[in-house]
């Protein structure tokens, strides 16, 4: 774990469709824009960055992030802007280095990715790539990407694009700019992957105890080990909204929550949402909602657990309005990110080593 | 966590990803010799099962058939039509994959696939002994759940095959893994045990698990 003060707190977004009060969905053009608006109350509050996914869903409006992000820039001063995650997979790494040094360069130096083979395999199809490829393609793009961000010029070939010769690209970047990270879902071979590359790695921790990612972070260290690679930063990104009272943040997200569930046990024979499943996601799982104290403590419980250097919380799933997402962001960025640096700094607040609970670390602070 | 009897067991692995080393885990712990493979060179994996499944041995895929009767298949659905169509040849070979069209992609044969999965995985090794098994919990719920038997509230495993005595094996197996086992019934029975029917992920005890299973096999159309 780094330094309380040098942890970065992230925001992630797959810039779903959206209700209004009244239950009427937003179209996308407005979903995008009310987007915009909350990255941009994300800068104002102090969250650290603002993080954009990709998909190509009628759910979910965030097929073209760089487009986003370049607005967010030209509205915001401080807050870094990146992807949660780049399908790298069935996109030309050479078209991302474009996209997002320039980026870099219209953000003054905030542009970052989170690169992965994403969880969801839409765009394989879309783009005309076969699934019998997933892993070739990841592997060949993201070494392409790497080289592109390390040393130009590049001669390289591979399999899946033309090969370059001498080739530089432009705009340059900075040295150390536009950070990549790679995100993994829990994969083993994804883990020691990104180990190879020297990469910080990205959790996507969407369900159940986060305890279970230990051993992979365990994998990841000895494997950096090994391929005599630095120690590398760990994030981690799980889903969560924060209120008032705990109450009031399980009555904004449960209806939300059962119909993304409800949705995917019709489609894919998902078990149907309960709200057993629900209070056990809060209590043990990977939902982090709640109250402001609620929420900072499992983030700091988390973050001491896994040893994390990032957290990023995919604020309010599926069709959360606008206006409780934006109460979202401002307690997270004003209250929560504040509370969980105190919380970390504080000797007293150091758990047991083998401490497994969110529950324990609660007791432990009311009781302080 | 528990240790079988003293005889020695062989398990074979084919898939070193969440669900394969999962498996191993158990399967060590359970007083298995265990061999696993990924796809390609097994140096590839060794460093994965030193650390996520230590005791097991990471080796080729040919070796690993070669070292067990049994065998659990646990790689991505889409990627078993990679693997050559005698690989088990006389092996017990345990279907856990399932088939999810966001990993697997939208596959007609897979997604309509009236009998099962597990059919289709028996039509492509026609010489392998095809057992549907260890599939309908998560690889998370799985290892949580293992208990020795006549722990109270034991949950129950299902295995579906057409083969009785591979099926037996697999019913012994999963005994000794530290779930209660059922017999489904034969291959097609398996369908029951797929994602979207009543069981998938549900950890019912082997009563609930035995009674699940026969109200699915009154729904089936005879033949």
């Amino acid at each position: 774990m780094s330094n309380a003060q040098d942890i970065e707190f992230g925001l992630d977004s797959f810039v779903p469709i959206s209700v209004d009060a009244s239950g009427r969905e937003l179209s996308g053009d407005v979903v995008i824009r009310n987007t915009v608006e909350e990255a941009v109350l994300a800068d104002a509050v102090g969250v650290d960055s603002f993080n954009i996914a990709e998909h190509y869903r009628k759910e979910m409006m965030d097929s073209a992030a760089s487009i986003i992000l370049a607005t967010v820039a030209g509205r915001t001063k401080r807050i870094r802007l990146g992807t949660a995650v780049t399908v790298l997979s069935t996109q030309d790494p050479v078209r991302v280095y474009t996209e997002f040094a320039t980026l870099d360069a219209v953000s003054n130096g905030r542009a970052q990715l989170i690169a992965g083979r994403g969880s969801l395999i839409e765009s394989f199809p879309l783009f005309g790539f076969d699934l019998n490829d997933y892993e070739d393609l990841f592997e060949e793009k993201l070494d392409l990407l790497v080289r592109m961000l390390r040393d130009q010029p590049v001669t390289w070939s591979g399999k899946f694009r033309s090969p370059l010769t001498n080739q530089y690209l432009s705009p340059p970047l900075p040295k150390g700019h536009l950070p990549v990270w790679v995100g993994v879902g829990g994969n083993p071979q994804s883990v020691v992957r990104a180990a190879r590359y020297g990469l910080p790695l990205m959790l996507a921790v969407i369900g159940g105890p986060p305890i279970r990612f230990l051993p992979l972070i365990e994998l990841y260290k000895r494997a950096l080990d090994k391929f005599g690679k630095p120690l590398q930063r760990i994030g981690m990104h799980s889903h969560g909204l924060v209120a008032r009272t705990d109450q009031e943040a399980a009555d904004i997200q449960w209806p939300h929550w059962a119909h993304v569930f409800e949705n995917a046990a019709a489609e894919r024979g998902w078990a149907r949402p309960t709200m057993d499943r629900f209070q056990a996601e809060v209590d043990e799982g990977s939902l982090y909602l709640g109250s402001v104290e609620t929420v900072a403590t499992k983030i700091a419980w988390v973050i001491r657990l896994l040893g994390l250097s990032r957290f990023d919380l995919a604020y309010a799933t599926g069709r959360v309005p606008h206006e409780q997402k934006m109460a979202t962001i401002e307690l997270y960025g004003r209250e929560v990110i504040p509370r969980v640096r105190e919380l970390l700094s504080d000797p007293a607040e150091e758990p047991a080593p083998r401490d497994q609970s969110p529950a324990s670390a609660n007791a432990r602070s009311s009781s302080v | 966590m528990f240790s079988g009897e003293a005889t020695e067991r062989r398990l074979g692995i084919v898939g070193a990803g969440k669900a394969g080393t999962a498996f191993a885990r158990a399967a060590v712990a359970a007083g298995y010799d265990v061999a696993i493979s990924g796809s390609g060179p097994s140096d590839r994996i060794e460093l994965i099962v030193e650390v996520l499944a230590p005791g097991a041995r990471a080796l080729t895929t040919d070796e690993v058939v070669a070292y067990a009767g049994v065998i659990v298949l646990a790689i991505p659905m889409h990627r078993f039509r990679q693997l050559r169509r005698d690989l088990f040849a006389g092996k017990i070979l345990v279907d856990a994959m399932n088939y999810w069209d966001e990993i697997d992609g939208v596959d007609g044969p897979f997604a309509t696939a009236p009998a099962g999965t597990s059919m289709l995985v028996q039509e492509w090794f026609p010489s392998a002994r095809v057992v549907k098994s260890l599939n309908h919990l998560g690889y998370f719920k799985f290892e949580k759940s293992r208990r020795p038997r006549g722990t109270p509230g034991r949950i129950g495993m299902a295995a579906a095959g057409n083969d009785r005595s591979a099926v037996a094996a697999v019913l012994e197996l999963i005994d000794i893994l530290g779930f209660d086992a059922v017999d489904a019934g034969n291959l097609e029975s398996g369908l029951a045990l797929q994602p979207g029917g009543p069981i998938f992920g549900a950890g019912h005890s082997a009563k609930e698990l035995s009674s699940l299973l026969s109200r699915e096999a009154a729904l089936l159309p005879a033949n």
